[in-house]
């Protein structure tokens, strides 16, 4: 069965921000609770660049999402399944922008000035307020572990519509057409 | 003839009026700040306790003298995280040199740069080491105080601010520009 695709551009913003987001879930987890070193300002600085950028390819994914409807569901799933789908893309949606953005709140909280690259500096969205930071980063980290059963269940239907139900659903997804 | 006496005396009491000398700082009223730069990310410290015994008549600047010892223990460095470990051995090592010190004593050590800039030669003595430095300053008056307004920067690694791996000047620049102004009151 040869099913509709996505938009080449979806699939890349797709592909590109899946491979981000699965760099970061690690790289957050293991940053946070090292102890202060030039190590650390260093992880620091990369996975808040890597946010912003992310953040940024999301921008442009939700703006191209919202003038491109994607292909739809197989006809095999049942109202429920593609109720259930568009309702988890809608969530890994909104917390693809929640976890930049509570990112950024959280260093403008914390006095650190996000600095894209060393370069480009972010405005502060926040005064500084330490125990502010502090819930904020709480916030970020549940967040984000929501973020990653949220990923994991996604990952998780995907494969099942592949080996299991066989209904090409993840060829929507993929850049080449398949037969 | 009257006339004349009281336009000189006029004269004389203005010309003393500019010969105030400044004493006493104004702790609540002056600052002494700097900026540290994290992975290109600029980080807003001060130094919340110090004195500062400072001389000063802009009618005679080179006359001047300062002292000015810091509590190095009062930092803030931006964070906690920075607070606790910029007072350890790699760093400040606060333990063993609680003081950092700018000393300019002796005549001639201030001089006059033109309009309200001076500048003032002394030694700089910061976790052992110390340096003989150029301070640039502003002067102006607010009110009967004095308010001195300048900035120097600092090469921290020249004092061993920060050894071992954070010596890496590509993480924490080595150049920290300490701002300051000191408010000092006139001196009876």
């Amino acid at each position: 069965m040869s099913a509709a695709r996505y938009t080449r551009p979806a699939v890349l913003l797709h592909w590109l921000i899946a491979l981000g987001v699965l760099g970061m879930f690690p790289l957050g987890i293991y940053m946070a609770d090292l102890a202060l070193s030039p190590t650390k300002l260093k992880l620091y600085s990369y996975h808040k660049w890597a946010g912003v950028t992310i953040f940024t390819l999301v921008l442009v994914r939700v703006l191209w999402r919202l003038r491109h409807t994607p292909p739809p569901l197989p006809s095999s799933q049942s109202p429920l399944q593609q109720r259930m789908a568009h309702m988890g893309h809608t969530l890994l949606y909104v917390f693809m922008l929640a976890a930049p953005i509570t990112g950024w709140l959280m260093s403008s909280a914390y006095g650190f000035t996000t600095v894209w690259f060393g370069v480009l500096p972010l405005p502060d969205l926040l005064d500084k307020n330490e125990a502010l930071g502090d819930v904020l980063k709480l916030v970020h980290r549940y967040l984000n572990y929501t973020f990653i059963a949220l990923v994991a269940g996604h990952i998780g239907a995907a494969l099942k519509h592949q080996w299991i139900d066989r209904d090409g659903t993840l060829a929507r997804m993929s850049f080449i057409r398949q037969e | 003839m009257k006339r004349w006496i009281a336009l000189l005396m006029l004269s004389l009491a203005a010309s003393l009026a500019h010969a105030v000398e400044y004493g006493g700082l104004v702790p609540d009223q002056s600052r002494i700040e700097f900026t540290s730069r994290q992975m290109g990310v600029p980080v807003e410290g001060a130094f919340h306790k110090y004195t500062a015994t400072v001389s000063f008549d802009p009618q005679k600047p080179e006359a001047g003298s300062a002292r000015i010892e810091i509590n190095v223990a009062s930092i803030d460095a931006g964070s906690r995280d920075a607070n606790d470990e910029v007072k350890g051995r790699g760093w400040f090592n606060v333990k063993q040199f609680p003081t950092a010190t700018f000393v300019a004593e002796g005549p001639g050590n201030v001089r006059a740069l033109g309009g309200n800039r001076y500048e003032a030669r002394g030694k700089m003595s910061i976790k052992g080491t110390t340096r003989e430095v150029i301070v640039p300053f502003a002067f102006k008056t607010e009110g009967a105080n004095a308010v001195l307004e300048g900035s120097i920067p600092i090469l921290r690694t020249q004092y061993g601010i920060g050894e071992g791996a954070w010596s890496d000047t590509s993480v924490v620049a080595d150049e920290v520009p300490i701002r300051f102004r000191l408010v000092l009151s006139p001196k009876n």
